[in-house]
């Protein structure tokens, strides 16, 4: 085996992937390198397109200029190219918005908007395949992800705020509430369609109109939403889409004439936009980092925690804001918990993001590879112990396998940054007061999750974890009739539910 | 009727007591403080005649009253809201029985009719006792269960921000000011207030109410001096989570603003409208206690 993909465990046992013999207690799957799964592509044949984009302004695609590659993160191909907008392209898009509100968004009826979500949600649906391949092909993650949880999310959360559009006098009782007008909205690469519906569902269900800006390093499948938002006969100008990178995010959220900013991205870029923002009475919601705290406790069920903390951390190659980052084990049964896990990394399947067998895709860009090794080789140099499962990484494209760190101080930098990938650090308590200082001693505060079996124990833990997102018993739900958003440098803001509606409407 | 001791009448006329008066302290962790740079600003009433020396609080003050805060935030926060509901309550029952003290300060200070300092008093007891009776009732009204599409039970609940620093009206003395705390403090937040020298002394009464309505110490810190002078200090101090300032002028705002990006707080600038506006409704809303809630959303399997 190649010594560059070999299981490295500072555990002699570990090698090959193979949990060590001694270690009777624990019942395994050997798979190790017994026989390899037979490919299971999904086909791409049936999708289509193109290879040079602009934007999307006043319902119609407009060529640009300063065009930029996005990458294909698996194969390093370019899948196409995008313009960057300028100020002229911002101003034109932001104008556009300003006019459909006044002329074309705001005269409709509640019920109208609605209908038009509506119609985006079931063209989704209808096209829910096709989104699911441009997705993975753009982003690196895997289709299995893409098609069974990202693009079904996507239509359900137009569908879900489609029904609030008619119902906004009485989402807040006794409360006069009146849209805002023209959103600005800068979104990540790690759910470039799932962040476009989180943003634009409840903005327009408001009243609101758009201009978005996706990421630069995935900005394919919210062209391909441009496009639905034609078929559904959306009025001009109510979605703008501009692409570009940081500049024009940064000229997007100054601009004079937005009313709203809502941004999902780092905490650094959050803090510049609050910065930026300051004085210009813009209404604002930040949705930013995080290093989720996933707390096991001694009476928790160990293999279905086992789980969670799997789908907590590796789910979509962990560049998930409310990953689960931290594990914090009660002191007891760490061994048991180490072992298992490890058992069950060895059996992820890193590899093509179109292969339908495929846990783990690729690392959605060269910068995010090289900060997570970076961050990866800090916690070596700083004495946490890493572990790795045996696996074949592909010869092309950016990929990285599962890693775990046990032996993490809280000073470490894997347990205070935000390593947005596979890689999670293990911490130890032995008291729940332990447990919830740790969990709470970073500035962030947006998820986190508690593994127990006892009901009052988990009760007490949640209230007193500073987090947006609890998850007992369960890691990484998500639904569009739940709020999502952070406390502290985690953001502000709720996404989803009821909730998700205030950032977006003047609630008196 | 004799003269009544305001602070100014530190002379008194031929033939009449000479009276003790009060030194207006500022209202930090429960006990009654001069400001630790010793400086002091001088109040005048409506006439402009001297009335009495406030403290000016000096940005040590500030975090002295931010670590009061902070200290105070986990018993409040975790009392059972019908506990917080009932302390609340409490100040609503001082202040009425206060009455005559606060609207003699009204009229002889801020230079209100009797008539108006009658109303103005009234109306903040019933400020009071309106966001008092929300303590345990706003969590069902702004949270909720979320009809999640798989077996989950999934629900939101408002909690507070943490340590709220306020910068009540100007323009309404005692209203907006117990507007400013009844709407921090219901929700279970800790808060900071400073007000200005004109309404200085009304705000050092009220603190003496809050002192003697079993109020923690730390709950709520009344700060005297001048506002704009603190901008700098309570944007850039990690301890302060949320802001709310009352009829902010446009440039202290925007520095405010731009310091709390370093800490992501959460900052909000609420009308300020005449007196007789907030004597009526304004700043009775659910909308302003909201915005010192943090949400958590709790999800758990539901199975066997």
């Amino acid at each position: 085996m190649d010594p560059e993909t070999a299981a490295e465990t500072a555990e002699a046992g570990h090698a090959n992937g193979r949990a060590t013999p001694s270690r009777e207690s624990v019942r395994q799957l050997l798979f190790g390198d017994r026989w390899d799964y037979a490919p299971a592509p999904e086909s791409t044949a049936h999708v289509r397109w193109a290879k040079r984009y602009g934007h999307f302004i006043d319902g119609a695609f407009v060529d640009g200029t300063d065009h930029f590659a996005s990458i294909n993160p698996a194969t390093e191909e370019v899948v196409a190219r995008f313009a960057t907008a300028d100020r002229k392209v911002v101003n034109r898009a932001v104008a556009a918005a300003r006019r459909a509100y006044e002329k074309r968004w705001q005269p409709l009826s509640g019920a109208e908007r609605g209908t038009f979500l509506y119609r985006i949600g079931r063209i989704i649906q209808e096209r829910a395949r096709e989104l699911a391949i441009l997705e993975s092909i753009d982003n690196g993650k895997p289709i299995r992800e893409s098609r069974d949880v990202d693009v079904p999310l996507v239509a359900a959360h137009f569908l879900y705020y489609a029904g609030w559009a008619d119902k906004l006098d009485c989402a807040f009782p006794g409360a006069k509430v009146r849209s805002l007008g023209v959103a600005g909205q800068v979104i990540p690469w790690n759910f470039p369609l799932l962040m476009a519906a989180w943003k634009i569902a409840p903005a327009l269900a408001a009243g609101n109109t758009v201009v978005l800006k996706p990421a630069e390093t995935s900005p394919l499948t919210a062209m391909r939403l441009a496009e639905i938002f034609d078929e559904a006969g959306l009025p001009p100008g109510v979605v703008n889409i501009v692409n570009g990178a940081g500049d024009t995010g940064a000229m997007l959220v100054a601009h004079k004439d937005v009313d709203k900013v809502a941004f999902t991205g780092s905490t650094e870029v959050g803090k510049s936009i609050q910065r930026a923002l300051a004085g210009s009475g813009k209404r604002l919601t930040l949705e930013l980092g995080g290093k989720g705290a996933n707390i096991v406790f001694d009476d928790a069920p160990i293999d279905q925690a086992v789980e969670g903390i799997v789908s907590g951390i590796f789910f979509n190659q962990g560049h998930v804001c409310c990953a689960g980052s931290r594990l914090l084990v009660q002191e007891s049964i760490v061994d048991t918990v180490i072992e298992k896990l490890l058992d069950r990394i060895a059996t992820l399947r890193v590899g093509d993001p179109l292969d339908k067998n495929t846990d783990v895709g690729a690392i959605h860009s060269r910068v995010q590879l090289d900060k997570i090794e970076e961050l990866v080789q800090s916690g070596v140099d700083e004495g946490a112990r890493m572990h790795r499962p045996a696996c074949r990484l592909p010869d092309r494209g950016f990929f990285f396998a599962p890693t775990v760190f046990t032996d993490v101080a809280q000073s470490h930098r894997i347990a205070q940054e935000e390593i947005f990938g596979p890689v999670l650090s293990v911490l130890t308590f032995r008291t729940p007061e332990e447990a919830i200082a740790k969990a709470n001693n970073t500035p962030y505060g947006l998820s986190a999750g508690i593994w127990s079996d006892k009901g009052s124990k988990l009760f007490k833990i949640a209230g007193a974890l500073k987090a947006g997102v609890v998850w007992g018993n369960t890691y990484n739900q998500f639904d569009p009739a739940s709020p999502f958003g952070g406390y502290r440098e985690s953001g502000f803001g709720r996404e989803g539910g009821l909730h998700g509606l205030l950032p977006y409407l003047e609630v008196r | 009727m004799a003269k009544r001791t305001k602070g100014s009448k530190r002379i008194a006329g031929r033939g009449e007591r000479v009276a003790v008066v009060k030194t207006f302290k500022m209202f930090v962790g429960g006990a009654f403080v001069r400001s630790e740079s010793g400086h002091t600003l001088p109040c005048t009433d409506a006439s402009g005649a001297h009335v009495a020396n406030v403290a000016r609080a000096s940005r040590k003050d500030l975090r002295d009253a931010v670590g009061a805060a902070r200290g105070a935030l986990g018993g409040w926060s975790k009392r059972s809201a019908f506990n917080r509901g009932q302390i609340a309550f409490r100040i609503a029952e001082m202040l009425e029985d206060r009455r005559s003290m606060v609207e003699a300060r009204l009229v002889d200070v801020v230079g209100l009719d009797p008539d108006d300092a009658a109303a103005e008093v009234s109306s903040a007891v019933d400020r009071a006792f309106w966001y008092a009776g929300w303590c345990d009732k706003f969590a069902q009204v702004l949270g909720g269960v979320n009809p999640v599409a798989s077996p989950y039970f999934d629900f939101t609940l408002p909690e507070p921000v943490g340590v709220v620093f306020a910068a009540p009206s100007r323009r309404s003395p005692l209203v907006g000011l117990v507007t400013a705390i009844a709407c921090a403090i219901a929700a279970g937040n800790t808060c900071i207030v400073v007000v200005e020298p004109k309404h200085a002394l009304v705000a050092v009464d009220f603190a003496e109410v809050l002192a003697t309505s079993d109020v923690p110490g730390g709950v709520v810190n009344v700060l005297t001096g001048h506002r704009d002078e603190l901008v700098p200090h309570v944007g850039s101090h990690y301890g302060i989570d949320g802001v709310a300032w009352y009829g902010a002028a446009d440039a202290a705002f925007a520095t405010l603003e731009r310091l709390a990006a370093d800490s992501v707080k959460r900052v909000h600038r609420l009308d300020d409208r005449g007196a007789a506006s907030w004597r009526r409704e304004h700043g009775k809303s659910l909308a302003w206690l909201e915005r010192h809630v943090e949400w958590k959303t709790a999800w758990h399997p539901i199975g066997t």
